[in-house]
């Protein structure tokens, strides 16, 4: 168990062949920090298969707020999915300690389901107090596990109107109303919370409130639209008695499949990594990088004309002409 | 001479035992019978508490070692075999398959030519407890509260003299609950239980009075033997006005409060383990000193329990302190020596104050069922015996050989051939296994199909199950079978594990910042924040240890995987490498160790992550301790190693190690 840096392009070509022990240890290498391990992580995603990265699986994104059911809600797709015999992979972020900087990943526990079935592989991961509740990780990570799975989804822990962010960096977001909460629908009618794709209400086995909460949201969302067009479904589940997962995974797949139709999904994926790319920026610079580079409508339009490359290669290249401009004065 | 003096009459005298076949527990029960115990009290290993044959997988390592393995009716009949189950007075350690043990109690009876309502004894029949502690629970708590009711619909009606459950307070006091905390959680606990006959609706008003009679308890004692003394008349107290407002019992007599007595294991030291002698006695005391709050039954631990089994002599040694207390001493001359004492009344009223606004909280939150979901209940204990376990690192709370007083003369007790535990037999699984095959082969295949269809008819009508149950143990159903089925109906559960609460004062002191500051620069050096899986294989549901561990671990700034109890080897092996981690430390408390290392190195080395440190912590002698290293385990932990943040700085050294990393000092 030394450190010592894999081979890109054979730890790639191994994720591709849906090696278990090679997906594992090429996120760790998209965990690593170390200058030399970016290089080598950059060079393992440029060779990892394009095609599975742009216009195959299936990354969805699953947020809400803490204890709407977003863990135990997953177990249940996760047994729906494996009966429709899909392989999938999960990323589960869960906060870290503002305080001393360690954490308790506990998705695995509420999401046991999955047992000893080989066909699943769920990494949690610690946001770090990073990202606005997201990890860096998330994206690059997401690709590895793309090119392994059929099926990748990411869950957040979604605090207040931040809760969507995730759905900049996936095909499809599902949100998980908690019942009776009326927070998540003032957002969405204030117009400050990223309209999700589907929308779920959790526990309907608790009966009134679910349903409450459910044509409460059914109301919103019919005065609002996705902007590119997508019908926004509202739907009910109860991950307890496993009742409503079916049509949930009905739901997002539909919207796969809306995204296909109109030849919309590759770039869906191109889009997510830039929004990627330049939320990392920002991060780092702040607005003032961005503004470097022309400002962010600039940015996103130059990022989204070029075809895609390695995230952290194109990263880095990024970063270097923002130093440069710094350095000229610009 | 004078004339003799009254007596009250003792207590019941029990010894908790079981190990290795039906048989030769058998022969242990009728040995202590003839030693002077007035009852038996059956300890079930961990495949039979938590619904498995021995032959299951999950059962590996595990069959015959905390307690007898019960596959059948053919094991139950041999395990009283000349022992009239109609004059037996029989506790069976028993929750998540408490209806199919007492099932195959009655159907042997009845076998024996006993009837029903001349059996007594008690199934202890609290499952609502086990998600907090102990761990042998299968079914989620809706289903699970639901064979608990039906227990008691079908004794009350069925068996009048039998104790349907026995609330526990004892296991709350092993992960760490306060006295208040016990007397809290134990009383919401009967409540969920109680109301949930009363709403069954199996029992008529009339006959409620008759359900709040048979509740029983079973209390643990510390060694604070006064403030446990009050805690009992607490206890008493409350029971008394709750069945009487609560629950409308009008006779003082069926208001009652019954309870039986294991003492506090928890202090036990494996340290100068002769000094839990002295412990064990008083802490007897605080169950026997008050007349008015006095225990109906008493078993008392083994000295050796913190290093391994007990052995026959360490039970007798046990039995005979009871003996001693009520045949030597003039306890039962007197009436209730503290009626009239202020200090004790106020102490009394104090704690009644502090469990009455708890319960308060629970029923705020809709009751002990709801609070125990949310992991509510769960996180104050593991919140009070994270408080407990940092006292006694610091040395404010003081425990002699372990953290004060340490230096020694060897001791003769531990020095014999066997290190002065029991060794289960390592045939005893096989042996078991053989026997189960034996039995499947000459049952009738027809009647068991029938009797497990109509098992599961009942489960799904929402029927009593007792009388369905019955029916299955006379047809030869198995164990795993039965509880099968259940799963198959009423799903599986993982209960809240608590850890998640908040870092406390500790976290902020020097020593843990220090480490932390080592943690994070080891963690730059390897390129990622350094993981840690923290996992319990087997079948053992003890996690106190495992809790401190990942709370502490959290609190030096490990990144944490904890997956609560009884996962598969295979389960730790694919966490370990899907989670990326640096370190495995396993938790085992059931005396499987050997066999859980053996597993998980094996699957381990399946999944290619040979070589990944592991350490155990656990109930282990040192002769098992020599032979895991051998194994390849990176260290052992014992109940003696009390200073936690040495063995984080302790993992985090191996962790270099396996990384080529120099060790770090940390002071």
């Amino acid at each position: 168990m030394t450190s010592a840096l894999p081979e890109p392009a054979a730890l790639a070509a191994a994720v591709g062949g849906r090696d278990r022990l090679a997906l594992a240890k090429a996120l760790n290498l998209l965990d690593d920090r170390r200058p030399a391990a970016r290089q080598c992580a950059a060079a393992f995603l440029d060779a990892l298969p394009t095609e599975k990265l742009d216009s195959s699986g299936h990354l969805i994104g699953i947020t809400g707020p803490p204890g709407a059911g977003k863990s135990s809600l997953t177990a249940a797709l996760i047994q729906v999915w494996r009966r429709r015999g899909l392989k999938v992979a999960i990323l589960a972020v869960d906060p870290s300690s503002p305080i001393t900087g360690g954490a308790l990943l506990g998705d695995r526990l509420r999401m046991h389901a999955s047992g000893a079935d080989r066909e699943v592989f769920i990494r949690s991961l610690a946001c770090r107090g990073e990202f606005g509740g997201l990890s860096a990780e998330v994206w690059p990570m997401s690709l590895a596990m793309l090119a392994a799975f059929d099926i990748v989804l990411v869950e957040t822990v979604g605090v207040g109107q931040k809760e969507i962010d995730v759905s900049k960096m996936t095909d499809t977001t599902c949100f998980v109303a908690q019942p009776a909460s009326g927070d998540s629908i003032q957002f969405l009618k204030a117009g400050i919370m990223e309209i999700p794709h589907v929308i779920v209400v959790n526990k309907e086995d608790i009966g009134m409130a679910a349903r409450k909460t459910l044509s409460e949201l059914r109301n919103t969302l019919r005065r609002q639209m996705d902007p590119e067009g997508w019908q926004v479904p509202a739907l009910s589940a109860s991950a307890a008695l496993g009742s409503g997962i079916e049509q949930l995974a009905d739901a997002l797949d539909s919207h796969r499949e809306w995204l296909l139709a109109r030849g919309q999904f590759t770039a869906r994926r191109q889009r997510c990594q830039a929004e990627w790319l330049v939320k990392h920026l920002r991060e780092e610079f702040g607005r003032y990088g961005i503004n470097r580079l022309g400002g962010e409508s600039a940015l996103f339009a130059a990022l989204e004309e070029v075809p895609r490359r390695s995230p952290i290669a194109e990263y880095e290249a990024l970063r270097a002409r923002v130093i440069q401009e710094i350095k000229a004065g610009g | 001479m004078t004339t003799p003096i009254k007596r009250d009459k003792p207590w019941l005298m029990r010894t908790y035992s079981g190990h290795s076949s039906a048989k030769a527990s058998n022969e242990l029960y009728r040995t202590n019978l003839s030693k002077g115990q007035t009852g038996l009290s059956v300890a079930f290993d961990l495949p039979t508490q938590t619904g498995y044959d021995a032959d299951h997988p999950l059962a590996r390592g595990e069959v015959g070692k905390v307690g007898v393995p019960i596959c059948n009716i053919g094991d139950m009949e041999a395990l009283f075999d000349q022992i009239p189950l109609g004059q037996m007075n029989t506790s069976m350690t028993i929750n998540a398959t408490a209806a199919w043990l007492l099932a195959l109690y009655v159907a042997t009876a009845e076998r024996q030519g006993a009837k029903p309502a001349q059996l007594q004894g008690t199934t202890q029949n609290d499952i609502l407890k086990e998600y907090l502690s102990r761990g042998t629970y299968i079914f989620p708590p809706a289903p699970s509260v639901r064979l608990t009711t039906d227990i008691i619909a079908y004794t009350v009606k069925n068996i009048p003299k039998w104790n349907p459950t026995n609330i526990c307070s004892y296991h709350l006091q092993e992960a760490g609950a306060t006295p208040t905390q016990e007397l809290a959680y134990a009383l919401s606990t009967a409540i969920a239980v109680m109301d949930a006959v009363r709403d069954s609706g199996q029992i008529g008003a009339d006959g409620f009075e008759q359900v709040v009679g048979r509740i029983s308890f079973f209390v643990n004692a510390g060694i604070r033997f006064i403030e446990e003394t009050c805690k009992m008349r607490a206890f008493g107290e409350m029971w008394d006005k709750l069945t009487q407002e609560r629950y409308g019992a009008q006779s003082e007599e069926m208001r009652r409060f019954r309870y039986g007595v294991q003492v506090n294991s928890l202090g036990l030291t494996e340290a100068q383990p002769e000094n839990n002698v002295q412990r064990i006695v008083l802490e007897m005391l605080g169950v026997s000193l008050s007349k008015k709050a006095r225990a109906r039954a008493i078993q008392l631990p083994a000295w050796n329990e913190a290093l391994g089994l007990p052995r026959p002599w360490d039970q007798q040694w046990a039995l005979r302190m009871q003996q001693v207390l009520v045949l030597e001493t003039d306890l039962l001359e007197y009436g209730d020596i503290f009626d009239g004492s202020p200090v004790i009344a106020a102490k009394v009223k104090s704690l009644m104050d502090g469990a009455t606004a708890e319960m308060a909280r629970v029923q705020e939150q809709g009751g002990m069922v709801q609070a125990i979901e949310s992991g509510y209940v769960k996180r104050q204990l593991v919140t009070s015996h994270t408080e407990r376990m940092r006292a006694i690192e610091r040395g404010d709370l003081k425990i002699v050989g372990l953290n004060c007083f340490k230096e020694t003369e060897e001791s003769p007790l531990t020095g014999g051939k066997d290190s002065g535990i029991m060794k289960v037999d390592p045939r005893a699984e096989r042996e078991q296994i053989e026997r189960l095959n034996a039995f499947r082969a000459q049952r009738n295949g027809a009647e068991v199909k029938a009797a497990l269809a109509n098992l599961a008819e009942t489960a799904r009508s929402g029927a009593n199950i007792m009388p369905a149950s019955i029916l299955c143990a006379h047809a030869g159903v198995t164990t795993g079978e039965w509880s099968q089925t259940l799963r198959d109906i009423f799903g599986e559960y993982r209960a809240p594990t608590g850890i998640d609460i908040p870092a406390n004062d500790d976290s902020r002191g020097v020593r843990a910042v220090a480490i932390r500051t080592q943690v994070d620069k080891t963690g730059e050096e390897l390129g990622r924040p350094l993981r840690l899986l923290i996992g319990k294989p087997g079948l053992d549901g003890h996690s106190n240890g495992a809790e401190q561990i990942a709370v502490k671990g959290r609190d030096v700034g490990f990144e944490i995987v904890y997956e609560g109890i009884r996962l598969t080897p295979e389960q730790i092996a694919k966490a370990a490498l899907e989670e990326g981690v640096h370190l495995i430390g396993l938790s085992v408390l059931s005396g499987s160790h050997v066999e859980m290392v053996e597993d998980v190195f094996d699957q381990l080395g399946k999944v290619g992550l040979k070589g990944l440190p592991v350490v155990i912590g656990g109930i282990i002698p040192e002769s098992d301790a020599k032979l895991l290293k051998d194994r390849g385990i990176a260290a052992v932990y014992t109940p003696k190693d009390i200073d936690m943040n040495g063995i984080m700085v302790d993992i985090l050294n191996l962790i270099r190690k396996a990384n080529d990393l120099k060790p770090v000092a940390v002071v």
